[in-house]
């Protein structure tokens, strides 16, 4: 029956394709599958090989050097704790996006995707002149004692600024179709706004807070362009895990770059795998309250 | 407690004392004024701090020249080769159903979690002078690493999702009954993409290449890795910002950079446009 051909969801069957009365489907998901592969899946699958040649023992030491250790701790590092700091204004600039009304309101709005936009290499330069000692910001901050221009705290401030769209994009749309009818019953059966914002408001857009917490610390783990600017890039103390692989690179330590490139790739998999759970946990949650 | 008692809180159920509204909203735009707007208005003071003419003069610097003919060059391939992969994926995607499509999906996105620098890197390892495939390709005078076509390469990489990922949820929400009708009013495959499903989806199109070609004109950890920084050869133009900047040329790195800001700003102009005004033509969900 013509029915069959077009319900749109697969019905349980031995058949790996739904037949369908479209053609195109072998030219298509040929052509995408070949160069899928020849791009990005054999490619990477030669990056995860490459660590082979060094054998266990090798791999070992190549990534657990002082100087790669403290790289990764830096970038690690850094990039957590930008995170966390989008984490809290980007969930106040979602809330204030949403829920409240102002001037030059979809100006600001457009302008969260900035950093989306900027290429990360002029956001460097920008971040590390308005911060460099005789900055717009560093010639108030310097006489205070805060260095940030070549130290880690600006890799902060540079991941900050590549990271915060990353929280402001996921919450908002979730904080959008949030039925505000929940808080007014929470306020009705008594409780505070504060308490409705914390019971009722958050876990609702928790899912949503740490994917875009996840994304952004991904994000900032394998960033590169903006940090290198402002960093100082000086080893043990401000050198990303990114710059060393360029370094073993132009040292033709080909094997050494792929590991430390290896260790940094399954890092951010397991982030985005663990938020993948969890959200998935979040969900599964709920549905079991409603 | 009595309802009554109640009652004056749920006057304010949704909305919060006045001081902590204007507290809020000062609060997040004094955030992005500093982290946002600061670092762009920066970018045209600086590029504009000696006057008009050392701006121009670093802006028709051959070497700048080149860089940017070589930016434009880079995204005139890099940008059409993603537009033809994201439709055929959507196609194949959206308006079949079979078997490992959503592995099928989440292989698309990959290189969005993967750093810039591993981007280069994959293809260093493969084509460059000590890369599995680098001394056979040599040997036949094909070099990859350190010319345009490992800039090309990488741009593909790091831009490869933009386009399936605008136009797979687009496609997928619009069902295939346009299409069916089509097809069995005797329209052949090729006529029935061209005539129904690329007007349905031409905004969602222009979005996805929007943003895939501001980040393939901007791209810089990959590209940097495979550029080998040849001034007026392989020096795209946020490379030569770095390569300015690092000279202490700081007004001909902010001229260059300012370019690079302009193309962000009509970006972003573009695409709230487009969102404003066919916001129900495009996908939902984040964009990168």
């Amino acid at each position: 029956m013509a029915d069959a051909a077009s319900s749109s969801r697969p019905r349980l069957s031995l058949r790996w394709k739904q037949p369908s009365v479209i053609p195109g489907f072998g030219i298509t998901l040929g052509f995408a599958l070949t160069y899928l592969s020849l791009i990005v899946l054999i490619p990477l699958a030669a990056l995860l090989l490459r660590p082979v040649e060094l054998g266990f023992g090798g791999f070992w030491a190549a990534i657990s050097a002082p100087r790669v250790l403290a790289s990764l701790k830096i970038s690690f590092g850094c990039a957590l704790i930008a995170a966390i700091i989008n984490a809290f204004f980007g969930l106040m600039v979602a809330w204030v996006l949403v829920r409240y009304r102002f001037p030059m309101k979809r100006f600001v709005d457009a302008l969260v995707d900035f950093p989306f936009a900027l290429p990360t290499a002029v956001a460097g330069i920008a971040l590390t002149g308005l911060y460099a000692p005789n900055g717009w910001l560093g010639q108030f901050l310097v006489p205070l004692g805060i260095k940030v221009a070549f130290t880690p705290l600006g890799i902060i401030v540079a991941l900050t600024f590549i990271g915060l769209p990353f929280v402001v994009r996921t919450v908002q749309p979730v904080l959008q179709d949030l039925d505000p009818e929940f808080e007014d019953a929470a306020a009705s059966l008594g409780a505070t706004r504060g308490q409705a914002f914390l019971f009722v408001v958050l876990p609702s857009i928790a899912p949503a807070l740490l994917t875009g917490f996840a994304l952004a610390f991904a994000r900032g783990v394998g960033e590169y362009g903006s940090v290198i600017f402002i960093a100082g890039n000086m080893p043990m103390v401000s050198e990303v895990a990114p710059l060393l692989i360029v370094t073993k690179l132009e040292q033709y330590d080909y094997a050494g770059a792929a590991a430390i490139a290896v260790v940094m790739l399954c890092a951010s998999f397991l982030i985005l795998l663990a938020v993948n759970r969890l959200q998935r946990r979040f969900s599964r949650h709920r549905e079991r309250l409603t | 407690m009595s309802n009554s008692a109640v009652n004056p809180v749920r006057r304010n159920a949704r909305g919060e004392p006045t001081w902590l509204r204007v507290l809020l909203i000062a609060t997040s735009l004094g955030f992005i004024g500093f982290m946002l707007v600061l670092p762009l208005v920066s970018v045209f003071v600086e590029a504009l701090a000696k006057g008009l003419t050392p701006y121009f003069a670093a802006i028709i610097d051959p070497d700048a020249l080149s860089a940017i003919r070589l930016t434009l060059f880079v995204a005139a391939i890099a940008v059409p080769c993603n537009l033809v992969f994201g439709l055929c994926a959507a196609w194949a995607i959206a308006k079949f159903d079979f078997y490992g499509k959503s592995v099928l999906i989440t292989l698309i996105d990959l290189p969005f979690s993967v750093s810039p620098v591993i981007s280069g890197l994959i293809y260093v390892l493969l084509f460059g002078a000590h890369g599995w495939l680098g001394p056979t390709l040599d040997h036949y005078g094909i070099k990859i690493i350190f010319t345009t076509s490992g800039l090309v390469l990488a741009t593909i990489f790091v831009t490869f999702p933009f386009i399936a990922r605008e136009l797979i949820p687009l496609m997928q929400e619009q069902g295939n009954e346009e299409e069916e009708a089509a097809i069995s009013l005797g329209a052949s495959g090729f006529q029935t993409f061209l005539r129904v499903t690329l007007p349905n989806v031409a905004w969602g199109l222009l979005y996805g290449v929007l943003l895939c070609n501001a980040r393939a004109m901007g791209e810089f950890g990959a590209v940097s890795v495979v550029s080998g920084h040849i001034r007026g050869l392989t020096n795209t133009m946020p490379l030569h910002v770095e390569i300015l900047y690092n000279e202490y040329d700081f007004v001909g790195a902010f001229a260059v950079a300012s370019l690079l800001a302009l193309l962000a700003l009509v970006t972003l102009v573009v695409k709230s446009l487009l969102e404003w005004k066919f916001g129900d033509r495009l996908a939902a969900g984040i964009k990168h």
